[in-house]
């Protein structure tokens, strides 16, 4: 990292990216893994509908189909949403509070190698005969009795993987609480900040439920446990109690960060601030707690009787009101603002309908009769996808446009980008409104085909041209970040010229030191404040300029993510073959002593000398 | 950071643990860490609540049966003792006193040691009565809480173990200090898990 030795050659580069600790490039690996994920995802997602193209299809089995909506719905969640949103909280996060760096650089790239091996983990069981069958909630009564490995490769991968996660939400909690700039108090933060400090204390609180259930499930299949087999005293509503209360708060975990993403959007394209700042925070803060309070409003029909269900109901519509706040915030934000019709405003203005829709829908099944009217119809399908679609997955694209000049340097096309946007756009409103009606209809989720005669052949045939649609607009975004990297024009600190927060008044990359100087901040939007007094240097520093400590890399976190992975192995073929229970012991042990290396070693970093910054800050200055 | 600085008692700052940036960061986060360890164990002991007492017809422990408060009882002490003389051990880290803090976290980790002994005592009786672990959705759901319980106290034994021979020659300095404060909050916390299982278990199982 450092200018000292600087090796060429495709092996130093290599290394470099396995053993960074640089919270930028960790960013930029999250999205590359995310982003294939994404794709392999979306590919399963087409097979699906192509498949429920026409009745009676025989292109796809059953037992197909069941292991292609497992592994979408499992894979878009936590192996794409997440990790792609993971990436632009790590890329964005520290410079927005004036960070150097996140609290734990090692933790953090230990989150992110979980993350790839456990996302590995789970899809290399396409091709060791069997994948995930019992669906991405994996309902017990289902995933116990699944032949084969399919539901094993489930709970280790996700095991793996949500490990990664809740390393990364601690890092990202006390990256906030501790490493703020002077002058950045909690209620100057940036929305996005704010949203991925409680989507973190979300990640806190949710996943230690995940891991114990999973652990069960491994348990059952794999070590003779009985949580629930119901003929040994077992309860399978115990997995599903455990499944919504981080499931639940999951969506959540999902949804904050994207409004963070709109909620910096909007008010730069409008140049106006974000209104009504503090009601968004309350909102934020408010939500995040009620998405524990709801989890069994996924179970209204389970049978815990009417006075559950309603207490569930009541709390559930709740949640509209603090999500009602901010929708109109948005819009306030923009009534009067000169607005630039820019890429990622496309996005933040078609998010408002797109997720109003899926809200609304939400609070409709809040009501707990109307539920076991639409119980497992594809109105739950149109429901969810709305609002991951229309809310999770428009924010990403959004700020894959809008961060993609601070990450790289260089700026998407904005014609390619809006042909992207409505492709997919137009795409994802044809393939999943329709789904409302097919659920009326009568047609049931999780069905592999249907028969022909039941009035439901048009709309199935509507809902996979406009998924065809949606593909063509991510093919569109891929060709356009190729082009865009083949082209490298580089630009400026602040590309988009309304930058508000501080990530904009550094580098586009930044240097891997963030700040030359720690920045003063003197209010919330504080670039905008130093822009508008005529401050071209960006912004004001809080202290002289002095030698800045930066974290080592290691490979340690590659490594011990990799004794995992092998462990995950041994674990699933323990008993069936003559190497499992060995590399089970094996992969334990060499995770453990790469942990105790890493405890015994002392890294303390490193100092970048003030001269070298000086240096590296008139280069920079030559170049403008 | 210097790690070869000596300090003196009157040099040695009054919070070691939170002394530096990096050691906030650590002790900030390790408070987090726990809180999730904390759900971690709720979500154990309700499955446990759920499923005591739960097996196939026929093949039935009972809580009542099963378990023996006086082993259980000596276990506890033990292991309460153990959080006490960690205390200790802060107290000596406080006042820059390396060889008393080491003694006195010896004597916490010989005392975790015996906890464990007897804990692997009890587990293997059971499993010679014909409690195992497959053996009803009780035996499982008890030894998935219990065992986790003592799973952390092993890990907690080598890091402490590892902490006491890594830093044997160089003394105390900013750096481990926290280091030796995160493990103290760990046995603590670890405490208070066994003496909500003593009650949700043991004398809940025992009362009825």
């Amino acid at each position: 990292m450092s200018s000292v030795a600087q090796k060429k050659g495709f092996g130093a580069w290599l290394w470099d990216w396995l053993t960074t600790v640089d919270h930028k490039k960790i960013g930029i690996l999250y999205l590359l893994g995310g982003g294939f994920f994404f794709v392999l995802g979306g590919i399963e997602a087409v097979l699906i509908r192509i498949q429920l193209l026409h009745p009676n299809s025989d292109l796809i089995s059953a037992g197909l189909f069941n292991q292609l909506i497992t592994m979408h719905g499992t894979t878009m969640i936590f192996l794409a949403a997440m990790p792609i949103l993971f990436g632009f909280m790590n890329a964005i996060m520290p410079l927005q509070i004036g960070a150097r760096d996140v609290a734990f650089p090692f933790i953090n790239s230990l989150g992110l190698w979980m993350f790839i091996f456990g996302g590995l983990f789970l899809n290399i069981s396409w091709f060791m005969g069997q994948a995930p069958d019992a669906g991405w909630t994996s309902y017990t009564s289902l995933a116990i009795t699944s032949e084969g490995h399919g539901v094993d490769f489930y709970s280790i991968g996700l095991q793996i993987a949500g490990g990664g996660t809740l390393m990364s939400g601690i890092n990202f909690l006390v990256t906030i609480i501790n490493m703020r700039a002077p002058g950045m108090t909690y209620m100057r933060m940036p929305l996005f900040t704010w949203t991925t400090f409680i989507a973190s204390a979300m990640i806190l609180f949710a996943f230690p439920p995940l891991t114990i259930g999973l652990f069960f499930l491994t348990f059952d299949r794999l070590f003779g446990g009985n949580f629930f087999d119901h003929t040994m005293g077992g309860n399978t509503i115990i997995w599903e109690h455990i499944f919504w209360i981080f499931g639940h708060p999951e969506v959540y975990i999902l949804i904050l960060p994207a409004f963070g993403i709109f909620s910096e959007i909007f008010p730069t394209f409008a140049r106006k601030r974000l209104f009504g700042y503090t009601s968004m925070v309350f909102a934020t803060v408010l939500i995040g707690f009620l998405g524990f309070m709801v989890w069994a409003h996924h179970m209204f029909t389970v049978g815990l009787g009417s006075t559950a269900n309603a207490i569930f109901a009541v709390a559930t519509m709740a949640i509209a009101v603090p999500t009602g706040v901010k929708i109109f915030n948005w819009l306030l934000t923009m009534w009067g603002g000169s607005i630039k019709v820019t890429v990622p405003m496309l996005y933040a203005i078609a998010f408002i309908p797109s997720f109003v829709m899926g809200g609304v829908t939400g609070i409709m099944q809040g009501a707990a009769p109307l539920d076991y009217q639409l119980h497992d119809s594809y109105f739950i399908v149109a429901h969810f996808h709305y609002v991951i679609v229309g809310g999770v997955v428009l924010g990403i694209l959004a700020a894959t446009h809008y961060w993609w000049p601070k990450m790289f340097g260089t700026m998407l096309s904005e014609g390619l980008g809006k042909l992207t946007f409505w492709t997919f756009f137009i795409g994802f409103h044809m393939t999943f409104l329709i789904q409302h009606w097919l659920g009326f209809w009568g047609m049931p989720r999780r069905v592999f085909t249907y028969m022909d005669g039941q009035g439901w052949n048009a709309a199935n045939y509507i809902s996979t041209v406009g998924a065809f649609f949606m593909s063509v607009g991510v093919i569109v975004l891929v060709i356009n970040i190729i082009i865009t990297t083949v082209k490298n024009e580089r630009v400026g600190n602040d590309p988009w010229g309304d930058g508000r927060t501080l990530e904009w008044a550094t580098q586009s990359p930044p240097v891997y030191y963030n700040f030359p100087q720690t920045p003063l901040v003197r209010g919330l939007d504080t670039v905008w404040i130093e822009k508008s007094e005529g401050n071209k240097s960006g912004v004001t520093p809080a202290v002289p300029l002095q030698d800045i400590h930066m974290p080592h890399g290691s490979i340690i976190p590659f490594l011990m993510s990799f004794g995992l992975f092998m462990a995950g192995f041994g674990a699933m073929f323990r008993l069936e073959t003559s190497w499992g229970l060995s590399l089970l012991v094996f992969g334990l042990f060499w995770t453990f002593v790469t942990m105790s290396i890493r405890s015994v070693k002392d890294d303390l970093g490193y100092y970048v000398p003030k001269e070298e910054i000086l240096r590296d800050m008139k280069r920079e200055g030559g170049q403008k | 950071m210097d790690l070869n600085k000596k300090f003196t008692p009157e040099t040695w700052p009054d919070n070691p643990e939170t002394a530096t940036f990096e050691a906030k960061n650590k002790f900030v986060g390790f408070w987090l860490f726990l809180g999730g360890e904390v759900i971690l164990f709720a979500t154990l002991f309700a499955t446990y609540l759920a499923l005591k007492n739960k097996g196939p017809a026929g093949l039935e422990f009972s809580t009542q049966e099963l378990y023996e408060l006086p082993l259980v009882f000596v276990m506890t002490m033990l292991l309460l003792t153990s959080s006490l003389t960690s205390v200790y051990a802060m107290y000596h880290l406080r006042n820059y006193n390396f060889r008393k803090m080491q003694l006195w976290l010896g004597i916490t980790a010989f005392l975790g040691l015996g906890f464990l002994m007897l804990e692997v005592y009890e587990f293997t009786h059971y499993v010679q009565l014909g409690f195992t672990y497959g053996n009803s959705a009780f035996s499982s759901s008890f030894y998935t809480l219990v065992g986790t319980h003592g799973f952390h106290v092993a890990i907690g034994l080598v890091w402490i173990t590892l902490l006491i021979f890594r830093n044997a020659k160089r003394g105390l300095n900013l750096y481990n200090a926290t280091k030796y404060y995160t493990f103290s909050l760990y046995w603590h916390f670890i405490d208070v898990i066994w003496v909500f299982i003593f009650t949700a278990v043991y004398l809940m199982g025992v009362v009825g």
